[in-house]
């Protein structure tokens, strides 16, 4: 197995990875801040602009880590630096 | 596949190359000067106004209302600043009903120059309402220890901010595109609309955002007394 393959299966299992478990515990937190809210918002209605706003912006901070993960295995696929480098030197050869 | 409209030359001499981010920015940028500057134009304050005119003030009432909201104590003078990033963001991923249009908060310069304009408006808003040694001891709170992360805080959160717009806009242009060579048929439709919703939803955090952290910045000493903080985040 030379090096170009071993850079291949390493980035597109990394890849994977990254997104599945990216995005399985974002979930899990996400969904939890919905629950919370939503009996918060049961409770006290009156509160309801205050709580969707902080939902919000906490639901944001929860998603961007998802967005990292998604991000990363973004440029592993597609802007991969180690594979490019390794295209770079076979070129040269 | 382009990952961002950086790399889409729109017109090149020699080295000076201008790529299609700031094309759509440019055009964005006018767009939305000359369609205010057009409705502004014949302001009146008859029983009986313009559409358009009505249309922008209930853009501008609301967002002032929202600023309000997240505690900062005179919207009016955030106004310009919060406005402006909520408006280009949402323009921006609005505009993406157009074909051939990519969003340039679609490219992670757009957006790291956005959240630049946060990291420098903060503590300018900052020392405007407390001082310089105000502002600077904000960074001491709730004790001195916090130094080091109170500024690892502040640089990680502008990063924070860039990235997630990029991403999500970034995101929403690479699964229309993915699922067209898939499905090529309904669901990239449905998933364009997804997108208009995610980028107003990003429009209105990216301005909540900033306005929360200067509320933070600025709102640190009168807020001691009462259990009332504004809310911060990395």
């Amino acid at each position: 197995m030379d090096s170009m393959t071993m850079i291949a299966i390493a980035s597109i299992g990394t890849a994977g990875l990254t997104i599945g478990i990216g995005c399985m515990t974002p979930a899990l937190g996400e969904g939890k801040a919905v629950s919370t809210a939503l009996s918060a918002l049961a409770q006290q209605p009156d509160a309801a602009p205050t709580i969707t706003r902080t939902l919000f912006v906490g639901l944001a901070m929860i998603e961007s880590l998802a967005i990292y993960c998604f991000v990363v295995s973004m440029i592993l696929i597609f802007a991969n630096p180690f594979w490019s480098h390794a295209i770079a030197h076979v070129a040269g050869k | 596949m382009r990952i961002s409209s950086d790399q889409q030359i729109f017109w090149h001499y020699g080295s000076v190359k201008l790529n299609g981010t700031i094309v759509t920015t440019w055009a964005l940028m006018i767009g939305m000067v000359v369609g205010a500057w057009l409705v502004t134009r014949r302001l009146t304050t008859h029983a009986k106004i313009s559409r358009w005119q009505s249309g922008l003030e209930i853009v501008v009432t609301s967002i002032e209302k929202q600023i309000g909201d997240v505690g900062l104590a005179n919207p009016k003078t955030y106004l310009g600043f919060i406005g402006t990033l909520f408006l280009f963001v949402a323009m921006s991923s609005l505009c993406t009903i157009l074909p051939g249009f990519d969003p340039p908060t679609g490219s992670l310069s757009t957006t790291a120059a956005l959240a630049l304009a946060v990291f420098v408006a903060v503590p300018i808003y900052g020392i405007k309402d407390q001082g310089v040694f105000g502002y600077l001891k904000s960074y001491l709170e709730p004790t001195v220890i916090m130094l080091p992360f109170n500024i690892i805080s502040e640089l990680s959160r502008t990063l924070a901010l860039a990235v997630r717009l990029f991403g999500n806009m970034m995101s929403g242009a690479m699964i229309v595109s993915i699922l067209l060579t898939i499905t090529p048929f309904i669901f990239p439709i449905v998933m364009t609309a997804l997108g208009l919703l995610t980028g107003m939803v990003q429009a209105y955090i990216f301005s909540i955002l900033a306005a929360v952290y200067i509320a933070a910045a600025t709102s640190s000493k009168k807020t001691k007394n009462h259990d009332s903080k504004p809310l911060t985040a990395t």
